[in-house]
């Protein structure tokens, strides 16, 4: 069957001129032996190269038959446009920059449960293009997380991983585990090598207690009974370190986790605005957006904005347009 | 240093061709240093650890020595260069005193002639690999100020360098305030001194803490921090999901 394709795929080949000499034909004659292991990669490019590297004069290749097949992309990033990315840079062309998430992110494990916090404020570069913006995810009712890194990342990955636990809490029955979306998470996390740059504090309480982790953007991940992630982590760290002890109270955990992002808000370039707020106990859990403004408006009028003396109406006359514009009924419906 | 040489076309009388280095990188390094006022004077901590690299090569090194009668230095970064330093300010203060007419060199003085000093050899592509913590009280007057390797100074409250910028300032910002008694001050500086023993991988724990006031300066014997490493999360971290991590 193979030696069957392959002569088949000899009689197209023709070199440049068009003639066929009887040297040409016994050298093709002899490739047509070897033609069946091209066909083992089976892509046509494959084929392409094989003849290069064994016939000396340039072949027309037209390959006929069926056997050939475009392999599609096993998975992971194409690297395919890096040179020419390389190239366009060189020659002054700037990639756009990205929308990060420049952050305080923070969990911490009190009593009854896990306490997560995020600030609000997402960049581009140098310019704050969200001054309220959602970093604490839903990954499931008892479960959410929060993402630090590029912004498109940490809400394509979460988003990507809640769907995959519903699917999973339909087909078992049961409520999701914290280890299911860690699990979930790194192993998509290290299959992309680090490219996906999602830095996630992901908390929740499951039927074996609560939990909190923080994964990295390669992949690797940590339990912990307090967690910052961000560019503002070591002023949040800070407070955490000097002031968690085990056995919060809610209110203790809540000031704490507050405290915390504050100290990233204010210390840190690239965390800003509001405080979010989630608490997670089980069997409930409560979502404080907004928990803190402490970025208000500084210079507020007093006097509110008074607008002018109005102008004093003389006369009031409707005119309805359709007395002025022919409506033709049953014309042409606009194009969409 | 083959690219200096050639800069240096008209070659002046101090300017050796053939030798001249510069500082291209720090070799034995200390970490940060934190100083604060308080309602005496100044209160300055570091601590002892002198790295090479990513190895503790030397857990005795004193990084804070007092200035003259009014000041006291403490300083991160390359440990030769902060010999070097004391070299310069033991010159000048030598020479202060000679002039032997009652007057003496008071903090504003001394660190305004080190950012002088770190501006100028940074200039020359040539830094001292330092960022200095200078503390002191005269006349009544306290003074705490900071110049880092290329010559920025400022003066505030509250000083640190290198990594206790990122944990240590966080925490003074919220609980410095004005008039802090010695105890409350040592306990704040202990705060932040623990934080950075728990966060940067070139802490140890080995601390010295000193303190400035009008009658003069001490600085205390070596000492440890109490660390707590019992959290239940630590204990256990697969609770739950035995076999994964």
């Amino acid at each position: 069957m193979q030696r069957k394709v392959a002569l088949k795929i000899t009689t197209t080949l023709c070199t440049k001129n068009g003639c066929l000499d009887a040297g040409t034909i016994e050298r093709v004659q002899s490739l047509a032996f070897l033609i069946p292991q091209a066909f083992v990669a089976n892509t046509q490019r494959s084929l392409h190269w094989f003849l290069r590297l064994r016939s000396s004069s340039i072949f027309q290749v037209c390959v006929m038959s069926k056997a050939v097949v475009d392999v599609p992309p096993k998975g992971g990033f194409s690297f395919d446009l890096c040179r020419r990315n390389e190239m366009l840079s060189k020659k002054g062309v700037q990639t756009p920059p990205f929308r990060k998430t420049g952050t305080t992110i923070v969990g911490l494990v009190f009593q009854d449960g896990v306490i997560l916090g995020a600030d609000t404020r997402a960049t581009e570069g140098p310019i704050v293009c969200d001054k309220n913006c959602e970093k604490i995810h839903y990954m499931a009712p008892n479960i959410y997380c929060c993402g630090a890194g590029t912004a498109a990342d940490t809400e394509a990955v979460t988003d990507m991983v809640s769907s995959q636990l519903q699917l999973h809490r339909y087909h078992t029955g049961r409520e999701s585990r914290v280890v299911t979306a860690l699990t979930l998470l790194k192993s998509h996390l290290f299959s992309y090598q680090g490219y996906v740059q999602a830095a996630l504090v992901l908390g929740g309480v499951d039927c074996t207690g609560p939990h909190l982790h923080t994964i990295y953007p390669h992949g690797s991940t940590d339990t912990l009974p307090f967690a910052t992630m961000g560019s503002g982590s070591l002023a949040a760290m800070a407070v955490f370190e000097s002031k968690y002890h085990e056995g919060l109270t809610r209110e203790e955990g809540i000031n704490l986790v507050s405290e915390a992002i504050c100290s990233g808000i204010f210390n840190d370039l690239g965390s800003g605005s509001n405080v979010d707020v989630c608490v997670i106990t089980k069997g409930h859990k409560e979502y404080l957006r907004n928990h803190q403004l402490p970025n208000p408006r500084t210079y507020v009028s007093a006097k509110g904005y008074s607008f002018p003396k109005p102008i004093e109406v003389l006369l009031t006359k409707v005119t309805p347009l359709k007395e002025k514009v022919e409506v033709i009924e049953g014309g042409d419906a606009m194009e969409e | 240093m083959n690219l200096m040489d050639s800069s240096h076309s008209n070659p002046m009388s101090l300017c050796s061709q053939a030798d001249s280095q510069r500082t291209l990188y720090p070799y034995v390094t200390g970490t940060s240093v934190i100083g604060v006022k308080y309602k005496d004077g100044i209160l300055m901590a570091a601590d002892m650890g002198g790295s090479y690299g990513s190895t503790l090569r030397y857990k005795s090194v004193e990084r804070m020595k007092p200035i003259g009668k009014h000041s006291l230095l403490g300083a991160s970064g390359e440990i030769s260069d902060f010999q070097e330093i004391l070299h310069y300010l033991d010159e000048l203060i030598l020479y202060d005193n000679m002039w032997d007419d009652g007057n003496s060199l008071g903090p504003k003085e001394v660190h305004s002639y080190l950012t002088r000093v770190m501006y100028n050899r940074r200039n020359k592509f040539n830094p001292l690999w330092n960022s200095l913590v200078l503390g002191g009280v005269k006349n009544g007057q306290k003074y705490l100020g900071t110049v880092s390797m290329i010559g920025v100074h400022f003066e505030d409250n509250h000083v640190a360098t290198g990594f206790g910028n990122h944990l240590a300032r966080p925490i003074l910002r919220d609980e410095w305030h004005e008039d802090l008694s010695f105890e409350d001050g040592v306990k704040l500086l202990e705060k932040c001194m623990r934080v950075l023993l728990y966060r940067d991988r070139s802490a140890v724990n080995k601390l010295q803490i000193a303190k400035i006031t009008e009658e003069g300066v001490t600085i205390s014997q070596p000492y440890s921090l109490k660390t707590f490493w019992g959290f239940s999360a630590f204990q256990n971290p697969t609770v739950g999901a035995e076999g994964s991590w």
